[in-house]
This record gives C-alpha cells, sequence and structure tokens, in this order.
C-alpha cells in the first residue's frame, strides 16, 4: 500500500534552517538533547517531569523511548521540539539540532522549523486535525506556508502526500473532514500533514496507542516506510515494549523522568541490566507462557516527581534495593558493550546484583466452587484462601503519598 | 445462506448464548449488526476470554448476557434458566448472581461518596444483611482485593490511583457473592504493572470465590494469560474457540492468524520492512459483507465465502472455527490454506 514517496519541494525557496541563514554545524546529530531538565512549578512544588535526558539521534534511525504513564516521555519530546508554552515551565540543557540549540532560540524562529525541519505525529489524531477544516486544506496550508507554492501546486502535492500514506482515493478523500475517516485512516493523514514539507525528524508520541492491533502494524510499517524513503531520524515514543523491539534501532527506557537505560535494541533485550527494565518485561503477559501463568508484578507505583527518591528513583519498589540504592542516585554509566548505559548501582547479571527471580508459577487450576448460598452474606469461604501476593509495599501505597494522583 | 450454528455448545454449561443477536437503529430505516447469530458458553468455574478489535461486538455480548439492554433475538441461559425470559421480578433476583467491571475504574466509581459506601451500595439496594454484616463484608472483599480497609473504606476514589480503583470496582463487584463477573476491558486502561496486579488478583479471587468469568479484552497476550477457552470474533461474528493452546498455538481462522501476526513482541524483528498481515479496513457494521464477513479483507478468501456464510465446524478436541477453508499448521510452517 505504501507508495514510493516522491520529494514534495517543488519551490526554490529556502525553508527551514537555510530560511534562517544556518547551515548544519558539520559532524553535528541530527538531534542531541544535552542533560535536558523541564520542571512545572505548581502550588505543591516543582515537578520534575524530565531530569537530566541526554540523547542523540541521527538520519535514517529511529530511536525509541519507551517508559510507564508518567515518565515523561510526551514532556521529553514536546520539549525537545520547543512545543511546550505555560508560564510555569523552567528549562534547562540543550536540544541541539544539526548543532544550533533550540532552547536559547526565540520563539519565533524556532516555529520555522515545525514541519521543514521537524513534526510530531499525537496518539490522537484529533488533537492535531482541526475538525471543521477538509483534510486536503491541512496539508496545503503549511505547503503554502513554508514552500510558497501556489494553491494548485500545492493541491497537487497534497495528492501525491495522501497517496504516498496509503490513503485510498485521495481525490475524493482529500475533499472530506477528518470525522469521515476511520481512526487509522486519519492517523494516515496525520502523517501525511507532519511529512507535507519534508522534515528530516519526526517526532512519533504513541501514534499507534489509540489503534488496533492490525492497523497499527500497518501504520507502524508506514512510519518505517516513509523514514528510509526519506532518511529521516525518528523519535518513537511508545509505552509499549514489543512496539519498539520491532521497530527501533536503539531503545531509551524512562522511569520517573530519566533515561534509566538506553541500548541498541537487540542488546537491550537481549542483556538488561536496569532492575526496572527487567520488571517491566517480567510483568508482560507472554504469547508463548501457558495460560495462568502468575505474572511478575512491579509492586507499589512510581515516584512523586515533586519529591523523587534521593538516591535511585527505583528504590522503593525494587527487589535488589540495597541501602547504597536509597542514598546515592546512581549515574548512567556506560557498559562494556557500546552505546549500552544504565542507572543502577547493582545491575543485573553482576555479581552484587540478581540472582535470579523467581520463574514463572503456574496456578492451580480452580477447585471446584462452593455450591450457591442463600442471598444472606456468606462468611468468608474456609481458608482455601490462596497465598497473599499483596506485598507490605503495595499495602503501603494506601498511604496518601501521592497527591499526584 | 447456512447458518454458523451451534456444533461448538456443549453440554454441562453455567452460561450458554445461543444465536445472539443484537442490532441498534442506525437512522432511515437501517440497522448496526452490532452481533450476529452468536453462540458461546461457558463451564462452571472457566474463564472465557473473548478477544477481537474495538467494535468486534464484546461489549455488546457482555451486555446482551446482563440484559442490558436484552438482545434483539436469541437466547442467553443461566443454569437452566432462559433470561431473556424472565419477568422483570425474576431478573431482578437473578442480577447480584452477575456483575460486571469495566475498563475505566475511575469514572465508574462515584466521586463524591467513600470507598466503604461504594463498596456497600449494592449490599443496600439488594436489602442484604444487617448493618453490621455489611461492614464485615465489605472489609473482607476490600481485603481480599489488596486494600486496608481501616485505611481505604474512608477515603474517595480520587485518592487512589487507577489499579487501586480497578480493585476497588472489583471489590464492590464481589460484595454480593456473584457466580458470573464480566469483566469488560479491565486492564486495557492500566500500566503494564499495574496490568498484572489487576491480572493476578482476578485470578485469585476467581479461585477464592469460585466464580465464573468472561474475558474481554483485544489484546491477546492478556487474553490467553486468564482464559481456559477463547473465542474471536470479527464483526458480529464468532470466528473461532477453542482452548487458548489451540487457538494460539495453531489458528485454524485466517483472521485470528493475522491477528495473531500484527501483535508487536517485545524481541527483536529480523529487518523486513513490511510485518502487517492484513491489508484493508474493517467493512461499516450496518452493511455487513455477504457470506463470511471477514471475506473482504481474507488472503484466502473464494467465491463461495460471499455466497455461503461458513458453519462452525470441528477442527479437531473441541476446537471450532467458522471458515470454508480453516489454516492447518503442518509442523514446522506456518498455518496455511487447504482447499
Ligand atoms: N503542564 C504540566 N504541569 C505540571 N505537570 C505536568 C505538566 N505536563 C506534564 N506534567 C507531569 O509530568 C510528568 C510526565 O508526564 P508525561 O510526559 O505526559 O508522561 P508520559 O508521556 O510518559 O505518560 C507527569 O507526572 C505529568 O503529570
Ligand atoms: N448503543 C449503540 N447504538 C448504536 N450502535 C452501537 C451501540 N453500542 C454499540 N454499537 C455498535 O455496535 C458495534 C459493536 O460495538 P461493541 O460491542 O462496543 O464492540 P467492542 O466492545 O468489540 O469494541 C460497533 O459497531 C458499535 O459502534
Ligand atoms: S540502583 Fe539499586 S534500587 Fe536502583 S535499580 Fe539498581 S539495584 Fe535497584
Ligand atoms: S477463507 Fe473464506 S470463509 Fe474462511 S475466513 Fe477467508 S473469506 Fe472467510
Ligand atoms: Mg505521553
Ligand atoms: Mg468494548
Amino acid at each position: 500500500m505504501n507508495q514510493p514517496s516522491p520529494t514534495l519541494q517543488t519551490s526554490t525557496s529556502k525553508t527551514g534552517l537555510a530560511a534562517l541563514g544556518l547551515q548544519p554545524v558539520p559532524g553535528a546529530p541530527l538531534l542531541e538533547l544535552d542533560d535536558l531538565r523541564t520542571y512545572f512549578e505548581i502550588g505543591a512544588g516543582t515537578v520534575h517531569a524530565v531530569d537530566g535526558v541526554s540523547l542523540k539521534v541521527d538520519r535514517a534511525m529511529t530511536l525509541g523511548v519507551v517508559g510507564e504513564s508518567g515518565s515523561g516521555k510526551t514532556v521529553l519530546s514536546r520539549s525537545a521540539m520547543g512545543l511546550l508554552r505555560s508560564g510555569n515551565l523552567r528549562q534547562s540543557g540543550q536540544v541541539r539540532y544539526q548543532g544550533h540549540d533550540l532552547i536559547a532560540m526565540a520563539d519565533k524562529t524556532r516555529r520555522r522549523l515545525w514541519g521543514t525541519e521537524m513534526a510530531m505525529v499525537f496518539q490522537d489524531p484529533m488533537t492535531s486535525l482541526n475538525p471543521v477544516m477538509k483534510i486536503g486544506r491541512q496539508i496545503t496550508e503549511s505547503l503554502r506556508y513554508h514552500l510558497g507554492m501556489s494553491k494548485s501546486e500545492a493541491r497537487e502535492a497534497a495528492l501525491v502526500g495522501l497517496k504516498s500514506v496509503g490513503i485510498p482515493a485521495p481525490e475524493q478523500r482529500i475533499d472530506e473532514y477528518p470525522h469521515q475517516l476511520s481512526g487509522g485512516m486519519r492517523q494516515r493523514v496525520t502523517i501525511a500533514v507532519a511529512l507535507a514539507c519534508g522534515p528530516k525528524l519526526l517526532f512519533a508520541d504513541e501514534p499507534t496507542t489509540a489503534l488496533d492491533v492490525t492497523v497499527q502494524a500497518q501504520i507502524l510499517d508506514l512510519l518505517d516506510h516513509q523514514r528510509r524513503e526519506r532518511n529521516m531520524g525518528m523519535i518513537l515514543v511508545t509505552h509499549d515494549l514489543g512496539v519498539v523491539a520491532g521497530r527501533a534501532d536503539v531503545v531509551a527506557v524512562m522511569y520517573a523522568g530519566q533515561v534509566v537505560e538506553i541500548a541498541p535494541t537487540a542488546e537491550l533485550f537481549g542483556n538488561v541490566r536496569m532492575p526496572y527494565t527487567e520488571a517491566l518485561l517480567r510483568a508482560i503477559p507472554k504469547l508463548d507462557e501457558a495460560s495462568h501463568t502468575k505474572l511478575n508484578v512491579i509492586s507499589g507505583r512510581p515516584p512523586d516527581l515533586i519529591k523523587p527518591p534521593k538516591g535511585c528513583r527505583f528504590a522503593p519498589r525494587c527487589p535488589y534495593a540495597q541501602s547504597k540504592c536509597r542514598n546515592e542516585p546512581p549515574p548512567l554509566v556506560e557498559s562494556s558493550t557500546p552505546g549500552h548505559a544504565y542507572r543502577c548501582w547493582f545491575p543485573v547479571g553482576s555479581d552484587q546484583g540478581s540472582t535470579q527471580l523467581p520463574a514463572p508459577v503456574v496456578r492451580e487450576p480452580a477447585p471446584d466452587p462452593a455450591p450457591d448460598g442463600a442471598p444472606k452474606i456468606q462468611p468468608t469461604p474456609p481458608p482455601k484462601a490462596p497465598e497473599r501476593r499483596i506485598t507490605a509495599v503495595e499495602r503501603s501505597e494506601n498511604a496518601p503519598e501521592n497527591p499526584n494522583e | 445462506m447456512s447458518e454458523p450454528g451451534t456444533a461448538h455448545l456443549r453440554d454441562d454449561t453455567l452460561l450458554s448464548v445461543e444465536h445472539l443477536v443484537v442490532e441498534f437503529p442506525a437512522g432511515r430505516g437501517r440497522k448496526v449488526h452490532a452481533v450476529s447469530d452468536l453462540s458461546i458458553d461457558i463451564r462452571k468455574g472457566e474463564t472465557l476470554g473473548l478477544v477481537g478489535e474495538s467494535g468486534c461486538g464484546k461489549s455488546t455480548t457482555g451486555r446482551a448476557i446482563m440484559q442490558l439492554p436484552s438482545p434483539t433475538s436469541g437466547s442467553v441461559s443461566y443454569d437452566g434458566t432462559e433470561v431473556t425470559k424472565l419477568s422483570r421480578a425474576d431478573l431482578r433476583r437473578l442480577r447480584p448472581k452477575m456483575q460486571m467491571i469495566f475498563q475505566d475504574p475511575i469514572s465508574s466509581l462515584n466521586p463524591r461518596r467513600k470507598v466503604g459506601d461504594i463498596v456497600a451500595e449494592p449490599l443496600q439496594i439488594w436489602g442484604i444483611g444487617t448493618p453490621e454484616e455489611r461492614v464485615a463484608k465489605v472489609r473482607e472483599v476490600l481485603d481480599a482485593c489488596g486494600l486496608d480497609p481501616d485505611v481505604a473504606m474512608g477515603k474517595y476514589p480520587h485518592e487512589f490511583s487507577g489499579g487501586q480503583c480497578q480493585r476497588i470496582c472489583v471489590a464492590r463487584a464481589l460484595v454480593l457473592d456473584p457466580a458470573v463477573i464480566i469483566c469488560d476491558e479491565p486492564v486495557s486502561a492500566l500500566d503494564v504493572s499495574v496490568q498484572a496486579q489487576i491480572l493476578n488478583l482476578l485470578e485469585e479471587m476467581k479461585e477464592r470465590y469460585g466464580l465464573t468469568l468472561v474475558f474481554i479484552a483485544h489484546d491477546l497476550a492478556v487474553v490467553k494469560n486468564v482464559s481456559d477457552r477463547v473465542a474471536v470474533m470479527y464483526l458480529g461474528k464468532l470466528c473461532e474457540t477453542g482452548t487458548p493452546d489451540d487457538v494460539y498455538g495453531s489458528p485454524a481462522h485466517p483472521y485470528t492468524a493475522a491477528l495473531l501476526a500484527s501483535i508487536p513482541k517485545p524481541e527483536v524483528r529480523s529487518g523486513s520492512e513490511e510485518s502487517a498481515p492484513l491489508s484493508g479496513e474493517l467493512p461499516s457494521p450496518i452493511d455487513p459483507p455477504s457470506g463470511c464477513r471477514f471475506r473482504t479483507r481474507c488472503p484466502y478468501a473464494q467465491d463461495i465465502c460471499a455466497q455461503v456464510e461458513p458453519e462452525v465446524r470441528d477442527v479437531g478436541n473441541g476446537h471450532f472455527v467458522a471458515c470454508h477453508f480453516p489454516l492447518v499448521r503442518r509442523p514446522n510452517e506456518p498455518a496455511t490454506a487447504t482447499f
């Protein structure tokens, strides 16, 4: 379904960096985050949403950013693109696009780069599509603004764009409104909009989270295909380890605003070092495990980002935590494998670290159920009660510790 | 045109749904064919996993079992009683036996009531027990769900995380000692780590209270983890049913095979660019395809698939499929069609 994507720039006017009179700095990566910190001041204190993230993305590569909700993935990608605007925002560190710091740039200047150098695809297509504007116009507007195309040039280019993202009958669809399309087709349109002006860097923030699994596979194929065709760098943000495993070259795992492990994809999944990554992988039900396999839970919940633990942020939930973990924050250190770094004092597989977490347990088949009783309150069934799996840590989460939630 | 039939239904079931049809008006005399001639059954103590992509009719099926609303046609029999024919009073008496849990735990709890009252409410509505007995029961189910009753009962839902709210919903469902709980996407809104906690909890509660579960979800791995039997739906129809091992290990319906092949697995994929096994889009349930509803996207479709609806048939060991050309698995080969 994916058509080859012809380049849409037909105009000769300068765009993106060039329009700003800037040249890519030789040797600089496409995008480089250097100790990026994004904090929000709220009544209760300072939310450390992104807290010291350093990353690199080159052309043609996909960086997967994975983590549970609230770990800072969206704030990270929005701050990297400079999309966040609010009075209570505090940012530090650098975001260098082809060597130029975006944080230091004036808003007006940075905005010239949106669409032409970098673009974003969001989880919900309806947040980026205008519901009362025809699909075609949503693409042609930026073509006309950024690339200076005439009306008919832009329409022609929009048709090509819609076709390249696999919209059937684009001549008809171009004059329809977003609500006339299915969720999958709408996401294709947002991809067409994002790619219209030929960005070199694409942020995709949970682009398939709202979609069904067969449609998700189609959309991920499309993003992959477009990235290769256009030699784009892509940052694929998701909560789904399965999605990054199949699609990313490098994976960064986020926890409580920080990257806790980063590695080339095969290395990460083959040689997990950080206990949080390991715990996440073990918590997922697997297709190849027997039914009723007891899942490994991560007890408790992520820390309050206003007062993150002073040592390792995962320490309150980590099965391997020791007193050093609770007192000193582990730095992100390189392992012996190039490109693999993790934050942990006692990494998985090291002598001091884990021996082994328990092997999977298959639950006993259900005993014969008790006969139906009268509509009176039944006493607790006699102690065929299973052993408790609720740990002390989990119980203590009843305490009001996280006003955030 | 033939019918799917009921060859796959068993004896000795607690809940049996036969020829279930649910249609909704869609304006201008048209109808949404949400569920069309669906038959499924569940034995006591079993968990039936109901899977399929959004819009295939899973929630509608769950609600029709509860008579919320009662189906357009077809039968729902619970423990030998035909539920669709019950008088309002009799239905009311049956209601406590069947409970539901939903996807969004936070919005299914009244934000202005304390957790203790929320969980006790069903007991009050049904006038069960003395006030002391109610409190004792509420404490018991909260405790069973991993919440400390002393802490939880006096708090409001917003003071709890999503996972804890789902525990509260499970406690509320348990308080009436139901026989059946219909869980409609109970973990779909939760993070992976919390999802594992709730899945384990449901398994524990099933064991402890001798429950029979209908577990609705779109995540196939989640469904496999909790189910004793699985039923795969597409566009209001049953595609395939059997044990999780049979359905996942050797899917016989082309749609099941495509669904399984679409799942991103947390292991590294070997480079090939195109991986989506299914192209095209779900047809409209207002005007579903003739014959086999999957035929517009099925790579194996033949002329007969447009003309004759496939009958559910046995492919061995209680593994049933509704397809004219079911897939068979040869050793060391991916499933292929037989003709
Ligand atoms: N504008 C804001 N003001 C205050 N806190 C915020 C704001 N935006 C995000 N946060 C907080 O930052 C943290 C990270 O959020 P987010 O990046 O959306 O997580 P993710 O995308 O990984 O789910 C969360 O705790 C969230 O509540
Ligand atoms: N109350 C309703 N009125 C009209 N259509 C409905 C109603 N409820 C569900 N539907 C339609 O019925 C079909 C099945 O829906 P549903 O049972 O919710 O699917 P699932 O739970 O599998 O996602 C869908 O096409 C849906 O739009
Ligand atoms: S530093 Fe300690 S607490 Fe943190 S992940 Fe490593 S072992 Fe666990
Ligand atoms: S082979 Fe025919 S009957 Fe079987 S799923 Fe495909 S279209 Fe339906
Ligand atoms: Mg997010
Ligand atoms: Mg549903």
